[in-house]
This record gives structure tokens, sequence and C-alpha cells, in this order.
């Protein structure tokens, strides 16, 4: 079993990114997640967080208890978050969002932000973590994820939310090659 | 009885990632219903949502009504009219129907409301989940009669449990509750929705005799009095006054004594046909563990952790939670030390669980006010306890 945490504020699409993932693994891979989800009464802008259990068998209880894996794209979800991630756990951030307090963790970061915008649209910040997610956890295979967005994402912004992912993907590659080298 | 299959123009066939509130619109639109009357309210907007995008697509008619007395007034309208209704709502909204809905039982009116209930009493936690609306399922509306109430307990089960509904509505003449959660209602899961020819749908009896002889609710054989559509000729009066087999008023004490008892042993009478568990281990167990909707889930986990330490413990789940499976139980209590009994509310229907073990054997509630789950281990706890 593994439990996630995707985290951030409303409007970044954090929700959309454990509906991707969450489709990604039980729809096109045949097993079984339960996806929740808890924001404040904002439309945008207050914290946002949306979890993931994911399993082979049916998944019982509902709720994440210690994610191993912490995907954070603000500040202020870092601050909140991060206590509660499990010791080994892997914890992802927005580079230029979040400034860690602490370097006693592992930390996997990605420019996700600004590389959406590098491609034309801020929108599409989560596209690119979430193809960086992929490429550092290996959740799932990366085909599985793309299969997964039609009908989560606009038809016609399609195309740009896949070179969104792509970018995060590849990213992400490199930053475990240079891992591997040090 | 009869039985159709579902008209594909509702069914979503595929393998979906769906909430348990978009799943309920999904089940329902399977189920042939064709109109859906409400006024929206978290945690179940999100089924409002989903009706008023697809149910025109489908050739059905979505009203966002003034508030909830009108919501449950159109419903039995468009009932009578031949179409199959619906409407969702959360607490404050299901006290507010509930004078319309002893109307429609009074009206033996086929329709179907769910509840994503969230915490209690009042507004609450509009957010945040609970089950403290089962006793209201039960008893809500003044007056004596019967109410059928099943609990879903995943976005599969909202599809699947809604289509039940459907078919237990038309088939009983009257209004079922889909009693989720905001768990379920909020929780999104992979549902499997298949082939329409693979779904059976149940249609109301209709009565084909001469337009001048129609009586709404003189009972056939099986008990049930068969409907006809407003509007197709035939002259007929329903009231929420005691009424005979004609639905004219007779107020006395005969009639209402017809009345009432027709309302309430139509559903008593056929109990085991309506009622659904799903037991496992409860044959050779010393304690078990009764449940619904969400909190069914959960308590799996707290039964495996005592299994895995030796202890003999049984699962019952209620599918159906009213009618309550009386017979069961009380063949049960004779049997084991104990019944744990975790609901998300501070002890509703282990008071029914209660007097249907008649003393025979321990009883424990395992309350919970609201606001989230169980923790398993907490009714873990409970059943080690329990089984001393």
């Amino acid at each position: 079993m593994t439990e996630i945490r995707f985290s951030g504020y409303g409007g970044q699409g954090i929700i959309r990114c454990a509906m991707i993932a969450g489709k990604a693994f039980s729809v096109v891979e045949g097993k079984h997640t339960t996806m929740t989800q808890s924001f404040g009464p904002e439309a945008r802008g207050g914290a946002c967080s949306s979890q993931l259990v994911a399993s082979d068998e049916r998944v019982l209880y509902p709720y994440i208890t210690k994610p191993e894996v912490l995907v954070c794209m603000s500040q202020e979800a870092y601050e909140k978050y991060e206590p509660n991630l499990r010791e080994n756990g892997t914890l992802i951030i927005d580079k230029d969002l979040v400034k860690p307090n602490s370097q006693k963790r592992k930390i996997y970061s990605v420019p996700a932000t600004r590389f959406a915008e590098e491609l034309g649209n801020r929108i599409i910040a989560n596209l690119v973590m979430m193809g960086f997610f992929t490429a550092i956890t290996q959740f799932v295979s990366p085909e599985s994820m793309k299969k997964a967005l039609p009908g989560l994402v606009p038809d016609r912004y399609l195309d740009l939310n896949y070179k969104a992912f792509d970018k995060g993907y590849e990213y992400g590659l490199k930053v475990l090659e240079e891992e591997k080298k040090s | 009885m009869k039985k159709n299959k579902a008209d594909p123009k509702g069914v979503l066939t595929g393998t979906h990632f769906l909430d348990g509130d978009f799943s309920l619109a999904e089940g329902a639109l399977a189920a042939g219903c064709r109109f859906f009357g409400g006024y929206p309210i978290t945690p179940s907007t999100e089924t409002a949502e989903r009706f008023s995008e697809r149910i025109p697509r489908v050739g059905g008619v979505f009203i966002q009504m003034e508030d909830e007395l009108g919501t449950m007034a159109v419903l039995i309208g468009a009932s009578w009219a031949g179409k199959k209704a619906m409407s969702v709502t959360s607490g404050p909204g299901f006290s507010l129907m509930m004078e319309n809905l002893g109307l429609a039982c009074m009206l033996e009116t086929p329709l179907v409301l769910a509840n994503v209930q969230r915490g209690g009493p009042s507004t609450g936690l509009p957010t945040l989940t609970g089950q403290q609306d089962m006793m209201q399922a039960r008893w809500g509306s003044h007056g004596d009669y019967e109410i059928i109430a099943i609990s879903p307990d995943s976005p599969q089960e909202c599809f699947d449990f809604t289509i039940e509904a459907f078919n237990l509505s038309e088939k009983y003449r009257v209004p079922v509750l889909v009693m989720t959660d905001e768990c379920v209602g909020h929780m999104h899961e992979k549902v499997v929705i298949p082939p329409a020819e693979e779904i059976e749908v149940s249609e109301r009896k209709l009565y084909k005799g001469p337009k001048d002889q129609y009586l709404p609710f003189k009972p056939d054989k099986d008990g049930i009095p068969p409907m006809v559509k407003a509007g197709d000729g035939y002259q007929f009066h329903v009231t929420g006054l005691t009424h005979d087999e004609r639905g004219y008023p007779v107020i006395n004490a005969e009639c209402q004594d017809w009345c009432v008892r027709h309302l309430v042993d139509k559903i008593k009478n056929n109990a085991d046909d309506i009622i659904q568990i799903e037991e496992d281990q409860t044959d050779s167990a010393e304690v078990v563990v009764v449940s619904y909707g969400i909190s069914s889930r959960v308590a799996v986990r707290a039964v495996n952790k005592a299994r895995k330490e030796g202890l003999k413990v049984g699962n019952l789940r209620l599918i159906t939670v009213w009618p309550f499976p009386e017979k069961r139980i009380r063949k049960l209590a004779k049997d084991v030390k104990a019944f744990v009994f975790p609901e998300i509310n501070y002890g509703q229907v282990v008071h029914e669980l209660e007097r249907c073990a008649g003393g025979q054997c321990k009883v424990v509630g395992v309350p919970h006010m609201g606001g989230g789950v169980h923790n398993p281990d907490d009714i873990y706890k409970v059943i080690k306890e329990a089984a001393k």
C-alpha cells in the first residue's frame, strides 16, 4: 500500500493531480486507489490538499495516515504537511515556491511553475509536477499517466498538457541520473 | 414484477474514476431516472451538478427548486406523471423534506432520495462526514409508515445501489432512501458501469382496466396497487388525508386502520425480499461486528486485526438498514457473546440492534461524533474487550 499527498493552494490543480494519478493507477493499470481531498471555502488561494491511497487490493481505510510521498507546491502546504511525511518518505517541491527550512530529508525539486510559464501557461504547472513526480517515484508508468489525461483536462489543452508532462518527466530523469553520478 | 434491460441512452458504460456523488447520478440515469428536482447543498452538490449536465442529454428534466419543501413536492408530481424521479440532499435539507416525504409514503409514490450525510445537528459540519440521520431516515416524518433505506460504502456501490433503490421503489410504491455520507460522496474510486443489457431495471405496475374503474389505492394480489400516469385520461384523486381505495378522504378509525396497516405491511411482509446483508464468518463467531456505509469498510480493518490475534470475529454489513434485519439478528444473538456496532453518531441504529438482540448477548456501540471516520484501532479495542 502507498500513501501520497499532493498539496499547494487552491487554483493550482492540486486535486486534479491526485485524480490523474489515481485514474492512471486504478482505471489504466487495473489496481485500486481511493482519492480524497480537503480544501477551504475559498475558490482560489486557500490551502489545498489531495490524498491518494493506492494498493493491489481493495482499499479499506480511505484516508492516509503517514504518507510516503509528499508533493508541495506552496510554502504554506510545505509547512503544514512536511512534519507528517514518513521518515524515509519522498519530498517533492516546486523549487521556486517552496523554501525548505530543513535539510534533514532528501528533497527532489523542480521549477514546475517556471517551466509551465516557459511553455506558455502557468496553469499547466501541475502537469509539469506530475511528470516529475512520475519520474522520481515510478508510481505508475508515464504511458499510464498520459492515458489518464483525456477527460480530466479540457480536450483543447490536451497537447499542451502532454508537453508539460514530458518536460517534467525528462527533468526528473535528469535529476535521477545526476543523483546516480554523485 | 416487470424487469427490463436498462435504456442504453442513460448508461455510461465503461471504467471510470468517479466520486460517490457523481456515481449516484450515473446509477439513477442507468436505472431510467429522467427527472431531477433539487436544492443543492454541500456535500451533495456534485450529484445535482452531474444531473444538470447529464439528464438533459438523455431526454430528462433538471429543475433547481426554490427549497427542499418544493423539491419533495415536485418529485411526487413527476413520479405521478410517470417519470422515475430523484433528488439528493444533506442533513439540513433532509429535515425540510420530511413533511413531504411523509406525503410520498401516504400517496405510495415511488421516488428515490439520497442523503449525503454530514455532521449535525443543525448546520453542523457542511464539508465533513457523519451518519447522524439514520434514525431520521426511519422516523423523520410524522405518523406510522415504513420506508426502505440502503447504505453504500463506495462510489461503485453508489452506482449499484441507486439502481437497486429505483427497482425497490418501483416495485413497492415507496420512497427509497440512499443513505450515504460525505466521505463516500467525495471519495474518488474506480467505478465500473456495465453495458445496458446487463443492468436490470424494474418498472412500476400500470393499471390496464377500464378508465372509469381505476382505484389508485386498491392493492393487487401482491399487495401493491398499480399506478396510472397523470394525463393519460384517468380521473382519480390522491390526498394526504387518510383515504380508502378510491383515494378519497375517510376520516374514521376503520379506514385509518386499513390505510396504515397497508403502508406498513407492504414493506414488513416483504422484508425478506427487500433486506440485503453481507456476512463473513458469522457462523463460528463469538463477536459479530455490525456496521453500514463507510463504517463497514473501516470495520473490516479492525476485524482483520482481531482475527490475526486468534479472536473469533464475524462481520455483518447492513446493505439495507431499513427495514432492519430483525430475524437474522434474533437468531445470531442466541449464538454470539456480543455485537459491536461502530457508527458515526452517538448511537442510533445500535438501539435497534439492542432491541432485536433482546438481552441474549452484549451489545456495544462504538460511537464517533462525526467529522471523520473511526480509527480502526478504536473498533478493535472494543472487539477485544467484548470478546472477554
